[in-house]
């Protein structure tokens, strides 16, 4: 059985969430805007799953807004607030693409500046940087909890206070997508006016995610339709989709501590064994604190694209950065903002863990990653080598 | 075997993985992504990895990408800006072959793991008396054998061709029998990293200064102008503005100057030559003894030409090292040891690295920069000795 160290990139759908939505894909069918006791079905278990979600990210039932997905809430963010009142966008440098490009879409439409603000070596947004891009004529700022490649966590009660202070006509949004199996949102993104998230990240389904309000904030809608989500979103519910992410969420919300700690644990097992394993191996923005499923790695010498199909072969499936629109890998718009060097974002290895992680995996993963590395600075693996194994 | 398949989304090379897994070779495909930049043909798009992949699912085998932008730039773009800032023509598709794939991809696969690598170029690999020799590919008109000479013994002992012994229609047939989506895809042409819309002058104008320049007769005389010197290439006939009243009989460049500013225009008389520098050369398995008849290819789709070969005198150190990667950059070099000392063929000795091909027959001046290629003499004229750059 392959080690899975890919949970940032989707973690497997839990069983509370498979149960929850198994009705809706069967008998309950019904479209909750409907006028009969099929939609009426529908319609109570969106409200109930409203309800979970609202109560996890600390916002009221109607404050919730389903989407397709953590891009389209974190787009709808970005887009939704420059259409609704434009001005400037400030974004941090290692975004996801899904903020980062929003925020280059809203200049390109001529709705406000983008200004990416900077990091430092430690991954953590430079506040100082955040302070002279802050003035009055900001209108959105737009920092993440969690990053999705290293995993540093970002210092967003002190971005709400500089905006408040800098820009107090701004709002802000965090995209919450890759902190929520780890932390409590509603008190770590209390600073945030809009909180994004993506269900597939924590257990639920792909294809379904939120954006929360936490005050009024007047959005125009991505996309025109029926009056759903109170006209900010519309078209016809996922509404097993949406069963499933409360479903996972609450189930999430539950363990966290739990498995928080034990994930936790394995991560510093395998962090430093690898550390200690691979010569040349350096962890990135070392002694931050990360979320508790994120090892990630620069290695010397190494390209991740010969280094991951190597490991898909051990049988360890692990990511590097982003991929491009063809699959090709790309040095990391996040590393290369932290200030590595492009050789050293191509040697860049991310094993991330999550809920259903075991010792075994850690075990397989601190046998096998040393010794592809070990095969790939040697010069390559024998065909013997590979058939015997 | 297990065997790692160049796959461009291109009806040749989808063929090829389905050969190799029809002979009972373990096989996966991989794609190189090369240009980051806009194309609107060949081997970098998007849709093309798509193809790709489509094929790779269709086969049952595993598909790959591999980010080769950086390789690409400074390998095969920045020498094509620099040959075209020198006057010279290059040729990219050489240029990409030595470098990405047969070096960095073979690499790249040896690396992970396979015994070999395998592409959809028409030509033939073959084994005779312990040589791997590279042949022309089975179908005259597609033959690719001329963009592939840069081969060495250790590339060749590692690669497949399987298409080389098809017609592109076998192939095509082939293709549509197995029902791969690539069946009917158009041949790719052309320099894929310029795009068609835009243009090669206007790919240049964005990358090096292009400026004026004076067209003149062979007389000295002064016979007009062109906006961009640097994109004139030796035997070029149009878009020179010559008009047919001041200038009636056939006019074609046959030398540009740089220092000068000027491009000397004669007529296909002045364009030939009775013999052809070549610099840079790599050798298939070991250079052909000074004196030695020969075939050779001045064009990608030229007609080869009875020659004779004629060693410059180099030094064994700037050889060519024939068990090595391929030539990375070739020394053209004029020493003092004579080309008989590593004659005979002799693989992995030193080679020599430029010299002088003497025709037959007087041929049109191939353009500084394309690549001469070099044949066995007829009947034997499919196998393919070794090439360089025209000087």
């Amino acid at each position: 059985m392959s080690a899975y160290f890919d949970h940032a990139a989707t973690t497997p759908l839990r069983g509370e969430a498979r149960d929850a939505m198994e009705p809706w894909l069967g008998d309950r069918f019904g479209n909750p805007s409907g006028a009969h006791s099929v939609a009426r079905a529908a319609r109570g278990a969106l409200d109930e799953a409203r309800d979970v979600i609202a109560a996890v990210l600390g916002t009221a039932p109607g404050d919730v807004v389903f989407t397709a997905g953590g891009t389209e809430a974190a787009n709808l963010a970005v887009l939704g607030r420059a259409h609704a009142a434009p001005g400037a966008v400030v974004v941090s440098a290692i975004e996801h693409h899904a903020v980062l490009n929003a925020a280059l879409a809203a200049e390109r439409y001529g709705l406000g500046e983008a200004r990416v603000v900077p990091v430092g070596k430690d991954g953590l947004v430079d506040l100082e940087a955040l302070a002279r891009a802050l003035d009055k004529s900001v209108s959105l700022v737009s920092v993440q909890l969690v990053n999705n490649e290293v995993g540093t966590l970002q210092p967003l009660a002190a971005v709400a206070r500089l905006v408040r202070r800098r820009a107090p006509g701004a709002v802000v949004h965090t995209d919450a997508v890759q902190a929520v199996p780890w932390y409590d949102i509603a008190d770590l993104g209390a600073g945030a006016d809009m909180v994004s998230i993506s269900a597939h990240k924590f257990g639920g389904p792909q294809g379904t995610g939120a954006l929360a309000f936490r005050r009024k904030i007047s959005l125009e809608p991505l996309i025109f339709g029926g009056p759903q989500e109170r006209e900010r979103r519309a078209g016809t519910h996922n509404v097993a989709g949406v069963v499933g992410m409360a479903a996972a969420l609450r189930a999430t919300v539950e363990e966290m501590e739990v498995v928080a700690r034990r994930v936790k644990a394995l991560r510093d097992t395998l962090c430093a064994g690898l550390l200690g394993a691979i010569p040349g191996a350096h962890e990135t923005a070392p002694g931050q604190e990360k979320a508790p499923g994120y090892c990630h790695l620069v290695i010397e010498g190494i390209e991740s694209e010969a280094l991951l199909m190597v490991l898909d072969g051990f049988g360890v499936a692990a990511s590097a950065g982003s991929a491009c629109a063809s699959g090709a890998m790309e040095p990391s718009h996040v590393l290369t903002a932290m200030g590595y060097s492009e050789r050293e974002a191509m040697g860049a290895l991310r094993l991330t863990l999550g809920h259903t992680t075991s010792a075994q995996d850690v075990d397989k993963g601190l046998r096998e990653v040393p010794l592809a590395v070990q095969a790939l600075r040697s010069g390559g693996l024998a065909s013997e080598q590979a058939g015997s194994r | 075997m297990r065997v790692l398949v160049a796959m461009s989304g291109g009806v040749d090379s989808s063929v090829a993985a389905a050969l190799l897994l029809r002979d009972g070779h373990q096989v996966s495909g991989a794609t190189m992504k090369l240009w980051g930049g806009p194309s609107d043909t060949g081997c970098c798009s998007v849709a093309d990895v798509e193809d790709a992949r489509r094929v790779c699912q269709q086969l049952g085998i595993e598909h790959h990408v591999f980010n080769f932008t950086r390789e690409f730039e400074r390998d095969v773009v920045g020498p094509y800006v620099s040959a075209h800032a020198q006057a010279l023509t290059p040729n990219p598709c050489v240029a990409c072959n030595a470098h990405l794939k047969f070096d960095r991809f073979l690499d790249r696969a040896l690396l992970v793991g396979f015994d070999a690598i395998a592409t959809g170029h028409h030509a033939r690999v073959a084994n005779t008396g312990g040589a791997w020799r590279l042949r022309r590919g089975r179908d005259a008109a597609k033959d690719q054998s001329y963009v592939l000479y840069m081969l060495g013994q250790a590339q060749l002992e590692r690669l497949y061709l399987p298409v080389g012994d098809m017609t592109k229609q076998e192939v095509r047939s082939l293709a549509g029998e197995l029902g791969l989506r690539t069946a009917a895809k158009p041949d790719s042409q052309d320099v894929c990293f310029v795009s068609k819309v835009a243009g090669r002058e206007s790919f240049l104008r964005g990358r090096m200064p292009l400026g004026p320049g004076r067209l003149v007769a062979t007389t000295g005389e002064d016979i007009g102008q062109v906006d961009a010197l640097e994109l004139l290439t030796v035997g070029q006939r149009r878009g020179l503005g010559l008009s047919a009243r001041t200038v009636p009989e056939r006019r074609f460049v046959v030398g540009v100057d740089l220092l000068s500013r000027t491009a000397t225009v004669g007529s296909l008389d002045e364009l030939l030559v009775g013999s052809v520098q070549v610099g840079d050369i790599c050798w298939s398995a070991g250079p052909p003894p000074s004196g030695a008849p020969l075939e050779v290819q001045l064009s990608a789709h030229g007609r080869p030409m009875a020659a004779r070969w004629e060693a410059a005198c180099t030094t064994a150190t700037e050889g060519v090292p024939l068990s090595g990667g391929p030539v990375k950059a070739g020394a053209v070099s004029a020493g003092t040891v004579s080309a008989g000392a590593v004659g005979a063929g002799a693989v992995g000795a030193g080679a020599v690295s430029a010299g002088t091909v003497v025709l037959e027959v007087p041929a049109r001046r191939p353009a500084p920069g394309q690549a001469v290629v070099l044949y066995a003499p007829s009947p034997d004229g499919d196998s393919v000795l070794g090439g360089g750059t025209a000087l």
